[in-house]
């Protein structure tokens, strides 16, 4: 069976006057039909690059300089805008950071997912209707057939979310792009769009790359976790296996930086300080071609800043790591 | 440590009954914040946590007088702030700052960072632009930010720099309190985790108090002493931190818990019993009797008519629930296998 995704040696750069400077640098990952990737990482690391890249959208001054991105065994990479675009909110479809921004204030939510059900499906007016309908009552919409005709800004975030979702899976997308869905949203609203794309996913067999800052989301509802920074994957494998026993320092990092909610017998101590990665995500254009994460690492070696980046290599089957002193799996 | 431990910390700010209430098309009330009552205490934080909607922001930003505050009271030390007028109002701001979830909208993005920063300090206590920018100079760096960061102007830090600014800007003119509106949530948590830190070591170098807003337990359990829980315009659960997670009464809070306990058996066995479905009513005439009636899976008869009204639970630990201590609490008991599971 060949993979729903295939990222393989994704190179993007940024033209700049002063010259071009790489933004992502040899991404490669592969993703199953009806499973979930998460991308994490800080801030400023290519998450949201990477999404826009697979989706053929990279902003002005990006360019794709290597690498290939195939959609069910196809190039997206190489085939005519006009392809492309047919592909994009049929084959693969992408929930933004911000609802607001995606949805048009001017047109009710059911002219808006019946919109693309009528571009892409070919779909009749009534039928799209109907398949807009259904898809607010698979979201969970309260009063679906009032709200098809409701306007964006007279819905809560919470409800515009589960809109987007919708709308992303109104023409049953092979792919599904989730950029920070439930950022703006509060935990209970979270734990239910996460619960929802779960329950979608398998009734669908959709492929999801889930993009966020959550790593208790990531624990929850993810395969495999591929850990970016500075634009480059440091860390790729399961994730019960890399969230249990992370290798790399700068995926150890990230998970002692989040405050565990301790419940029950363990509430009644005082919290122990949170740990802390020091200093920045090195910016655009200062990265170096040895460990980007040098800086920042207590296991950083001379050979750190001396050679190249470290290759990614297997440390397990399925478990790379980029690193030249991997961390001890932790001993039980 | 143990001398701030004994010496019971004096309150700061007093909020009794405080409602906010905007008008709503067809001459209807929304209640967004149906009479809030808490209190401060020095070099101390309050976590407010509840749904969206649940009238968080409003709390606070009625206690700021950013809104107007329907009924109510707000006491500062012991004065009454929302009473306060002209160079008393002033100084009365300076002691009390905010800072928004938003670093971008709260930033103008044509003046530089120093500006920024100062604004305050020219605006409460009418320092020279001098004296202002010196000042600058040695709050930056308290923030993790590098003087030369003040000729800077927004779109050139990123966004965990841009709050460290919010930062500096609040504590510029050397405030009490502060106010965190959902401050770090838009943040990774690397920046997340620095940002912490930092408001955690100003507390305990300045006594400076939060009244912290999120929506994420964890960040609050960490940061806050003290816990208040709003559903609908109200506080329904209120107490010490390590009480109330250790023995959360209320069925909201059982359901606001649920949803976020970390992955595993425990988190399944919660969310199967706890976790509320749909949407909270809305707060254009909110139901009478208790407001979480309609989707609570406890709700008798009397909840629908007879507003519960909060009752101590343990020492300081308060429950606006009729069948609180009745209803079998939920089992924490592996809480913290659940981590590894
Ligand atoms: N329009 C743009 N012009 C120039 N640089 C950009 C632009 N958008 C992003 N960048 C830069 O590209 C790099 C990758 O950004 P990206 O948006 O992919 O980060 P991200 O991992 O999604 O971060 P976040 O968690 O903040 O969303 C960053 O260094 C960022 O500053
Ligand atoms: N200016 C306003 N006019 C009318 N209604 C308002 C106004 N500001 C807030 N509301 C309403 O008051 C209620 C409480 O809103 P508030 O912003 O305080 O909630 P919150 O708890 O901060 O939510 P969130 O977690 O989404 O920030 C909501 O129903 C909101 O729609
Ligand atoms: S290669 Fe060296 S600097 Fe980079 S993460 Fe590994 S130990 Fe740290
Ligand atoms: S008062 Fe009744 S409806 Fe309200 S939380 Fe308690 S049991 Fe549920
Ligand atoms: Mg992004
Ligand atoms: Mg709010």
């Amino acid at each position: 069976m060949i993979p729903i995704l295939s990222v393989r040696d994704l190179t993007v750069s940024l033209k700049r006057a002063s010259g071009t400077v790489p933004v992502l640098e040899r991404l490669s990952f592969e993703l199953d039909r009806g499973r979930t990737i998460a991308l994490v990482g800080e801030s400023g690391c290519g998450k949201s690059m990477t999404a826009l890249a697979i989706m053929g959208l990279l902003p002005d001054g990006f360019a794709l300089e290597k690498g290939s991105i195939l959609l069910d065994g196809e190039d997206v990479t190489k085939v005519p805008p006009a392809r492309l675009r047919a592909l994009r909110g049929n084959a693969m479809s992408m929930i933004f950071q911000e609802p607001m921004t995606a949805l048009n204030p001017v047109f009710t939510v059911g002219d808006q997912i019946c919109e693309a059900l009528r571009l892409h499906q070919g779909l009749g007016r009534q039928a799209a209707m109907e398949r807009a309908l259904a898809m607010l009552k698979a979201v969970q919409i309260p009063a679906a057939e009032q709200r098809l005709h409701a306007y964006p800004h007279a819905l809560s975030g919470g409800m515009r979310q589960r809109v987007m979702i919708a709308m992303a899976l109104a023409c049953r997308p092979k792919l599904l792009i989730a950029d920070e869905p439930t950022t703006a949203l509060d935990v209970t609203v979270q734990a239910q769009v996460f619960d929802l794309l779960k329950e979608l996913q398998e009734e669908m067999g959709t492929a999801i790359v889930l993009i966020t800052h959550d790593l208790g989301a990531v624990a929850d509802i993810t395969d495999t976790v591929a850990v970016l920074y500075a634009g480059r994957c440091v860390e790729h494998g399961p994730t019960l296996e890399v969230m249990e026993a992370p290798r790399h320092p700068y995926t150890r990092g990230l998970m002692a930086c989040s405050p565990h909610l301790r419940l029950g017998a363990a509430a009644a101590g005082v919290p122990e300080p949170l740990q802390e990665i020091p200093g920045l995500v090195p910016p655009l254009g200062q990265r170096p071609p040895s460990c980007a994460f040098a800086p920042r690492c207590a296991r950083a070696t001379d050979k750190c800043s001396a050679q190249d980046q470290p290759p990614l290599a297997a440390i397990s089957p399925d478990h790379e790591v980029s690193c030249w002193h991997p961390e001890e799996r932790a001993v039980a | 440590m143990t001398a701030v431990e004994n010496a019971r910390p004096r309150p700061i700010l007093q909020v009794n009954d405080l409602t906010v209430h905007f008008p709503a098309a067809g001459g209807k009330v929304v209640h967004a914040v149906d009479g809030v009552s808490f209190v401060v205490h020095e070099g101390r934080s309050l976590g407010i946590v509840g749904e969206s909607g649940s009238g968080k922001s409003t709390t606070a930003q009625g206690v700021m007088r950013l809104v107007p505050a329907t009924s109510g009271q707000v006491v500062l030390r012991d004065e009454d702030f929302l009473a306060m007028r002209g160079g008393r109002l002033r100084e009365a701001r300076r002691r009390i700052q905010m800072v928004f979830q938003d670093p971008f909208a709260s930033l103008d993005p044509r003046r530089q960072a120093g500006e920024l920063v100062a604004e305050p300090l020219r605006l409460l206590e009418g320092l020279s632009r001098r004296a202002a920018a010196d000042r600058v100079a040695e709050l930056l760096p308290t923030v993790g930010l590098p003087p030369e960061a003040a000729f800077l102007y927004p779109h050139q830090f990123s966004g965990g720099q841009r709050q460290r600014l919010c930062i500096a800007r609040a504590l510029a003119t050397a405030p009490e309190l502060i106010v965190c509106d959902e401050a770090v949530s838009a943040l990774d948590v690397a920046i997340q985790a620095q940002i912490l830190n930092l408001l955690r070591r100003l507390q305990q170098e300045r006594g400076i108090a939060y009244i912290f807003i999120s929506h994420d337990l964890g960040v609050v359990q960490h940061l806050c002493d003290e816990i208040a829980v709003m559903y609908l315009g109200q506080i329904i659960e209120q107490g010490p931190t390590a009480s109330f997670f250790s023995a959360p009464r209320h069925p909201y809070s059982w359901s606001l818990i649920s949803a976020a306990v970390p992955a595993g058996p425990l988190r399944e066995r919660l969310k199967a019993r706890y976790l509320v479905k749909g949407e909270p009513p809305s707060p254009i005439d909110p139901p009478a009797g208790c407001r979480f009636a309609g989707r609570c899976a406890f709700a008798v008869d009397r909840c629908r008519t007879e507003t519960p009204l909060p009752r101590p639970v343990a020492p300081r630990h308060f429950v606006a629930c009729h069948r609180a201590g009745e209803i079998e609490a939920p089992d924490f008991s592996s809480g913290e296998m659940a981590r590894s599971a």
